[in-house]
């Protein structure tokens, strides 16, 4: 192992990320307890800062350090701009939030922060343990936000539910990196690949290893039938987190299933690609179906959310150089209209009311056409309803599976999209077409709005004009 | 390419016509007052109408190819295009929707107190994607288009609807998405067929398999004849229509049902020649139970726009079976009929719009006597009813005549049972008639109403006119699209010798 200064510069983004993350405890301390968004304004800046950190060493800076565990390539600069923008987003919407909910520290920002390096981590490795260590530095800190509300019981329970069934999975997933590592005598993924090229798709104990990593990545990822601690854990969670951990870990756990299974496992793709792809069709109808008879909104885009988790698992099965930009292309968009979604029902927690009944959202155009129009505009992107970027992402999926010769899977999945947008449009219609049976109160805040602008400009630019982010993702797609 | 670029007037006039709309309701989010609201809708709409005129008076009528065409780069590594333009079918209907744009605007004048500005926003963006649909050559832009309408009719219909109109919204908005997803699987199907390519008239000269094209054919036929709709896809429309104020009505008998007619001409028919004829024959026949079955609900109706509603299932029927029974008479009547339907039966929905606002009933024992109390409104309506029955002198007539006459090219049984359906129409819309206008005047509501005012008149006299202008004179239009047609047809007789060869 060479241990050279100039490549370390290459872990410079996730350097200033962890730096400025216990700089800002050791801030902490000294801040009065009403200078806390001091730190919320200060994780903004370091965000930017790795962000311009990551940018720069974009195309010319790309290479393997760390004994070939960490890589800094396009894949990994695309990923990083997702979580860096999910994180910035989620950032923004907890600024007054957390305020409302009475739990304003500065622990919370730095845990958001210590979340999205693991994130960066993951994106980055390229060894089933720098992956696995970026993962549990991002889940640890995730499950501590889910129950940062201590005075409530739902947020309680979420997260000792999330802890006991995520240790649980990573101890699933950690058997089949041991597993993969009998079998191979590597954990390096391109190392992986050539051995399992070499090994062939026979071997037994690869199997079994294949199916430990797909129940502890569809864990994460809240496929069917590993979903079940999403829809507690989305609805206790602060929605501020709820909002963060839709997006940021998910594509966190997309971009290291992608580099997994098409970059390390591709040449086995037979062992595993028809169990993909039953996952995604189970993960699209228990999502789209359970989805229609929720009546508590987060619990809702929770199921909304382990839908759109199976049509991103179609682009795995499609593989190519189309499936995996389909599938980067899917996370970016859906930051944008999944922060946004939650951004609207953030603006509705104030005071005692928590507005998390859908019910509750009925006659809200009457009162505030601005931010029913915005909730049209994320849930029809989020049906997938043109013009906007959600239609953009399934699309480039169905492409990619129509390319590759997976017709009969791309007329299911566009059946599911069907029956799922029966609830979005639901909401729409609350929203419209009812009269409001309360006052509406919203919760307005500078960040909030920013952070509204942001997520509605996105869903529409992409929608109109994808060309420019579609060849950002193709571009940056890893050789495999 | 043998896309010959006509484009003889030098401005992008196909995109102004599109989306100056759009525009216009980007303006509308700015201003408060309702009254300058409408004046603005109305102001852009007949605008856009204006617009339309030189396209229709500048269109070369010698040639097939597309024209007005406008052709940019818009996602290249999809290689999806901004293609614009039209030939002698599709330029009839951005015609007829410019047309019944400011015509939806000035129907919504009084009979929409609520939220008015979202309502004229909603009206002109529907209007863009209407027009969009119609000159889009790119099937991307096409698709875009297409459900991008969808939003704006779902409000319409379920903001501003009767009561029961969530209901309905809904169930246009399932129906009509349940059937675009499978299209949106055929277009990119044809994709990968075609070459990599969305280009609609370079995917119109490809030759595909005999699996793509059955397979296709049937994605794309699903998504039209919901929309259409045929039988047995027919059982949103009379929800929509009853619950749709007055505006969407006219919206979605005038300008959407075509659009699904439209599509099956200009992409099944043509992409698909082979399974066209293999499948005609079973759209024939849903066409003809179409036309009775649908007529027949109509006379059975007690409620005027839901009887208008099943005439319109009826009538759309004999739009289907002049475009299959594959012969230039028909295919012509059946365009022809296109545009009839959406002017006369836009026109009957304005009429039946303009009573409601009066008597707030829509149930015909609630009528009679209305010739007595307001004439000018009943002589109007005697010119859409006699039009919609197809008395000689009318548009509907001359279309409904080509139709008949193609169809007994195609097979005497399927022709006579059509003519059946035409006397239902006479029986259920006179029946209408002498029920709403004739006998003693029935209640103090009627009593009370007061005839049409000037707007109202302007609005119904410019659809009379097109009633007269195309039964008395018909040529103009039919020479619009016969080049058109006839290399349609002749399209689709090499592509099926070149498929009789290989067989």
């Amino acid at each position: 192992m060479i241990f050279d200064i100039y490549n370390m510069v290459l872990l410079m983004p996730e350097i200033i990320v962890l730096s400025g993350a216990c700089l800002l405890i050791l801030l902490d301390l000294v801040l009065d307890q009403n200078q806390k968004h001091i730190i919320a304004y200060l994780s903004l800046f370091v965000i930017l800062i790795a962000a311009a950190g990551t940018w720069m060493f974009a195309g010319n800076n790309s290479g393997e350090i760390l004994g070939r565990m960490f890589t800094v390539d396009g894949y990994s600069t695309f990923f990083k701009m997702v979580f860096y923008l999910s994180t910035f987003l989620a950032v923004l919407l907890s600024i007054n939030y957390i305020k409302v909910e009475g739990v304003e520290r500065g622990e919370y920002y730095v845990l958001m922060l210590f979340a999205l390096s693991g994130m960066m981590i993951m994106a980055s490795g390229t060894d089933l343990l720098s992956i696995y260590i970026g993962l549990e530095l991002m889940a640890l800190s995730i499950y501590v936000l889910t129950g940062f509300i201590q005075y409530n019981g739902r947020s309680n329970e979420a997260a000792m539910k999330y802890v006991i069934l995520g240790a649980f999975s990573s101890g699933v997933l950690l058997y089949g990196i041991s597993l993969v590592y009998g079998v191979t005598g590597t954990t390096q993924l391109s190392d992986l690949a050539a051995a399992v090229k070499e090994q062939g798709s026979m071997d037994l104990a690869l199997v079994l290893a294949i199916i430990f990593l797909v129940a502890g990545f569809g864990f994460k990822v809240a496929a069917v039938p590993f979903h079940m601690w999403a829809p507690d854990v989305y609805e206790g969670a602060p929605t501020s987190i709820t909002a963060f951990m839709s997006v940021g870990p998910k594509a966190a756990s997309f971009a290291a299933i992608l580099r997994v299974f098409i970059g390390a496992l591709g040449p086995v793709s037979v062992n595993w690609v028809n169990l993909i792809a039953a996952l995604s069709i189970v993960t699209m109808a228990v999502g789209s179906v359970v989805a229609l008879s929720q009546t508590n909104i987060k619990r809702m885009l929770a199921y909304s959310s382990i839908a759109h988790a199976g049509y991103a698992l179609l682009g795995l099965v499609a593989g190519g150089p189309d499936g995996i930009a389909a599938v980067m292309l899917y996370m970016l968009i859906y930051t944008f209209m999944n922060m946004g979604i939650f951004g609207t029902i953030i603006l509705m927690r104030k005071g005692n009311f928590r507005g998390e009944n859908i019910e509750d959202y009925a006659g809200l155009s009457k009162v505030n056409k601005g931010a029913a129009l915005l909730m049209l505009i994320f849930l029809f992107s989020l049906a997938g309803i043109p013009p906007t970027a959600g239609f953009v992402g399934k699309f480039y999926i169905f492409m990619a599976l129509i390319r590759n010769g997976y017709v009969p899977l791309a007329v299911i999945a566009v059946i599911m999209s069907a029956i799922s947008a029966y609830f979005y449009i639901r909401i729409v219609m609350l929203i419209y077409m009812k009269e409001p049976t309360r006052e509406f109160d919203l919760a307005r805040s500078p960040a909030n709005s920013l952070a509204l602008a942001i997520a509605a400009a996105g869903t529409i630019l992409i929608g109109v004009l994808p060309a420019w982010f579609l060849d950002l993702a193709k571009n940056a797609i890893f050789p495999g | 390419m043998i896309e010959a670029v006509h484009n003889s007037l030098g401005i992008p006039i196909l995109s102004i016509v599109t989306f100056l709309p759009l525009a216009g309701a980007a303006v509308l989010l700015f201003v408060r007052n309702a009254g300058l609201v409408r004046w603005i809708a109305l102001a852009v709409t007949v605008a856009d109408f204006l617009v339309s005129i030189p396209i229709l008076l500048n269109f070369d009528r010698t040639t097939y190819h597309m024209q007005f065409v406008e052709h940019y780069q818009w996602i290249p590594s999809w290689n999806i295009t901004y293609f614009m333009g039209v030939d002698g079918i599709s330029v009839l209907f951005v015609f007829l929707a410019a047309l019944l744009g400011w015509i939806c605007v000035v129907a919504s004048w009084k009979a929409i107190e609520q939220k008015v500005k979202e309502f004229m926003i909603s009206l002109l963006v529907m209007q863009t994607a209407m027009i969009g649909v119609f000159c889009a050559l790119d099937f991307f832009l096409f698709y875009l288009f297409w459900e991008a309408m969808l939003i704006p009719m779902y409000l319409i219909i379920g903001v501003w609807g009767g009561k029961n109109r969530i209901y309905a919204a809904f169930k246009f908005f399932l129906y009509t998405l349940a059937g675009s997803i499978f299209m949106l699987i055929g277009i990119i199907v044809l994709y990968f067929a075609g070459g990599e390519t969305f280009d609609i008239i370079a995917l119109m000269q490809q030759k595909f398999s005999l699996p793509v094209q059955l397979w296709v054919f049937l994605a794309f036929f699903i998504a039209f004849a919901i929309k259409v709709p045929m039988f047995p896809f027919h059982t949103w429309l009379p929800d929509a229509h009853v619950e749709a104020p007055t505006a969407g009505s006219i919206i979605l008998a005038g300008v959407l049902l075509k659009m699904g007619t439209y599509g099956l001409l200009r992409f099944p028919m043509a992409m698909f020649p082979y399974a066209t004829s293999y499948y005609a024959v079973p759209i024939v026949v849903l066409s003809v139970i179409a036309i009775i079955y649908g007529g027949f609900l109509a006379l059975a109706q007690t409620d005027i726009k839901k009887l208008i509603a099943y005439s319109s299932i009826s009538h759309m029927g004999f739009v289907t079976l002049g475009l299959f029974v594959l012969n230039a008479t028909g295919i012509e009547g059946g365009i022809l009929q296109m545009l009839n339907h959406g002017i006369t039966t836009g026109a009957l929905f304005l009429c039946i719009g303009v009573i409601y606002e009066r008597t707030h009933t829509r149930e015909l024992a609630a009528y009679g006597g209305l010739a007595k109390a307001v004439p000018i409104y009943t002589t109007f309506l005697a010119i859409f009813v006699l039009s919609s029955l197809a008395i000689p002198g009318t548009n509907s007539f001359i279309g409904e005549l080509l139709i008949i006459t193609g169809a007994f090219g195609f097979n005497k049984v399927f022709a006579g049972l059509s003519i059946i359906g035409a006397m239902l129409g006479a029986v259920y819309l006179l029946g209408m008639y002498k029920k709403i206008a004739l006998g003693e005047v029935s209640s103090h509501h009627i009593r009370e109403a007061w005839d049409v005012d000037g707007r109202e008149i302007a609005a119904m006299a410019v659809l009379a006119l097109f009633v007269f202008w195309i039964g008395l004179n018909s040529a103009p239009f039919l020479d619009i699209m016969h080049v058109s047609v006839n290399h349609l047809i002749e399209q689709m007789n090499t592509v099926h010798g070149y498929y009789a060869t290989i067989k």
